[in-house]
């Protein structure tokens, strides 16, 4: 039994949610962005969310470890309620990485210290095995040559694998991936969804804001579906592309799929 | 079988678009524009340069004792120079004293040099640059422990003065900036209102007024008794004075730093003081290099102000010195040299942070 499998059992035995939206709403200013999201997500679950742009499902996510406050409802992330608490946040996106869609490296910085920034300086990690950490996960996304170099000198896919190491190297308990490959070329976009793929297999959870719908049909436990700010469908992926329930998603569908 | 594609091999350019024949005909005889210009720049130089050589140097008066010897040659009165030479370094700051200075000096620049070494740890040198120096600097400059003389801060002056102004003001401004401008982006209404009133309000007054008032009326507001040297207001002054210019100049650079840097910073969980200080200064105080420069460059020259409430700086000893009667007409030598002087330093900041750009330039573009 593979560990993605272990997790799907575990998930049948019903347990716990590590991510709850109840009845969350957000407003930027008098634009209401995200309308009563009533969502959870299991310990192991990959879920893609996709949907037109502005339908808010970069702002749903990113509420996931507080990079959008939300106004009304409640969002449990691992057990602790987000609110305005400094230290509950920390705590959070200690467990939650990120990766971005314009990667957001930090150019001053080599790859390698990049990658052993947030365990030197939140974990407290020594920077020798800080260093031995990043160099695994390096070797993991097959970019280990290029640690002293910096960002600025690699290509897009190279930075986005680097941006997932980056992530894991905090040892999350979820992965949050904004649109990764929306700013790459076509060449370079397998690279990443591979890397994204093996992450998935290991047991990951992951939400995952994209186009790609080959990713979400391979990789996916559910994919959710976001229009006009609310989550108009989620479901399994079979389910989701074969036999869509609403006209909405029809209507998705066949844009991005027939051309 | 396929067709197997071999990329073709790179030449060397053309020998007519490199060396020195081609650099002239590139930049200097280009167009008929710039043959003009060039030409007419060469006849300029004709101009000028000559007389400049025969008054400063081929005419000049290097020693003498008063005016009268430089009388027959004609020539710049260098002489002038020599004489007032330790005034204008150390003021009135007593010749038998003055190793004092220098050595503070010598101590400053090996500090400073001993980052080229790689073996020294970086961190506790710029502890002792930036607390221990002080210190000692202080007390061999006003004397008074360990046996020294003391000596009034009255007396200090000329180009020490100067110096000593401009490194106390700038080592000071910058961090206060920094503050300042963080301050200014802050989302707490009290620390950003405080930083907006502050930085509006200083840079809204002329540096003399400010001088004013620290040296004739903050003595009036201070109770009896409670006072403090003037040097200290002034200083205080100038480094409140450059600050707020400094923090405008920062918050250039933090605005032109990437949404992106900030929220990747805070996804990592790091800390408003960690991310600033590991990821957001860096750069943005890398991007604004030039202006904060310019600043330092501007400060630097703003000094010579404190002639107004009566310190003798650089300028101020060589304007008084060209007022004695046995020197007089000797002015223009006298700014010439405070010019020159002037300049060095400042050339010299300003080449020192051109290189320094260039250590810290990293990638081939930002994302």
């Amino acid at each position: 039994m593979t560990e993605h499998n272990m997790a799907l059992a575990q998930l049948e035995q019903g347990e716990k949610a590590i991510i709850e939206f109840n009845d969350l709403n957000k407003w930027y200013g008098d634009f209401h962005v995200l309308k009563n999201i009533n969502f959870s997500v299991k310990s192991g679950e990959r879920i893609v969310v996709c949907g037109p742009s502005g339908s808010g499902k970069s702002t749903m996510t990113r509420c996931i470890n507080r990079l959008e406050e939300h106004q009304k409802g409640d969002l449990i992330v691992d057990g602790i309620t987000m609110n305005d608490n400094l230290k509950n946040i920390e705590a959070i996106r200690k467990d939650v990485g990120m990766v971005f869609q314009h990667f957001n490296l930090f150019p001053h910085l080599t790859i390698l210290e990049n990658l052993t920034l947030a365990p030197i300086w939140v974990r407290k990690t020594p920077k020798k095995e800080a260093e031995e950490i990043a160099m695994h996960y390096l070797e993991r996304v097959k970019i280990a040559n290029q640690a002293a170099k910096f960002p600025g000198q690699l290509s897009g896919g190279q930075q986005q694998r680097v941006a997932i190491a980056r992530g894991l190297c905090m040892k999350p308990r979820i992965m949050l991936f904004d649109e990764p490959t929306s700013a790459l070329d076509p060449e370079m976009i397998k690279e990443v969804l591979d890397v994204m793929v093996q992450l998935a297999e290991e047991g990951m959870t992951m939400i995952c804001v994209t186009h790609e719908m080959g990713f979400a049909k391979t990789v996916a436990d559910r994919v959710v579906f976001m229009d006009a700010g609310e989550i108009v469908e989620a479901n399994k992926p079979e389910e989701f592309f074969n036999n869509p329930q609403h006209d909405r998603t029809q209507n998705f569908l066949s844009q991005i799929l027939n051309h | 079988m396929a067709i197997i594609f071999k990329p073709s091999p790179s030449l060397p350019p053309p020998t007519n678009s490199v060396g020195a024949v081609a650099w002239v005909k590139q930049n200097l005889l280009s167009s008929p524009l710039n043959v003009f210009l060039t030409l007419f720049s060469a006849y300029i130089l004709y101009l000028l340069l000559p007389p400049v050589i025969q008054w400063g140097l081929i005419d000049a008066t290097w020693t003498g004792e008063s005016s009268q010897a430089c009388k027959a040659a004609g020539g710049a009165c260098w002489a002038f120079i020599g004489v007032y030479f330790e005034q204008f370094m150390y003021g009135l700051y007593p010749s038998e004293e003055v190793w004092r200075i220098n050595l503070a000096v010598i101590l400053l620049v090996l500090m400073v040099a001993s980052f080229a070494i790689k073996t020294v740890n970086k961190l506790y040198l710029s502890i002792a640059i930036i607390v221990v120096y002080p210190v000692v600097a202080y007390i061999l400059f006003a004397g008074g422990s360990f046996g020294l003389v003391v000596v009034e801060t009255s007396n200090w002056g000329g180009l020490f003065l100067t110096t000593l102004l401009g490194v106390v003001g700038i080592v000071a401004s910058f961090p206060l900036g920094v503050l300042l401008a963080l301050g200014r982006r802050s989302n707490m209404p009290i620390a950003k209102s405080v930083c907006v009133v502050f930085i509006e309000t200083i840079r809204a007054v002329p540096l003399i007024t400010i001088m004013f008032m620290a040296s004739v009326m903050i003595p009036l507001f201070l109770p009896e008794g409670l006072n403090f040297d003037k040097l200290m207001r002034v200083i205080i002054g100038i480094t409140l004075f450059s600050a707020a210019y400094m923090a405008e100049v920062i918050r250039g650079g933090l605005q032109a730093i990437p949404k992106g840097q900030y929220e990747a910073a805070d996804a990592m969980g790091l800390t408003y003081w960690q991310s600033m200080i590991l990821v957001i200064l860096p750069q943005a105080l890398k991007l604004v290099i030039p202006g904060i420069v310019n600043t330092f460059i501007g400060l630097f020259k703003d000094t010579t102000l404190v002639y107004i409430v009566g310190m003798f700086d650089l300028l101020g000893r060589i304007q008084a010195a060209t007022h004695d009667s046995n020197w007089l007409g000797t002015s223009v030598e006298g700014y010439a040299f405070a010019g020159f002087v002037y300049w060095a330093f400042c050339f010299g900041m300003s080449r020192y942070s051109m290189a320094v750009e260039r250590k810290l330039e990293t990638g081939h573009k930002r994302n």
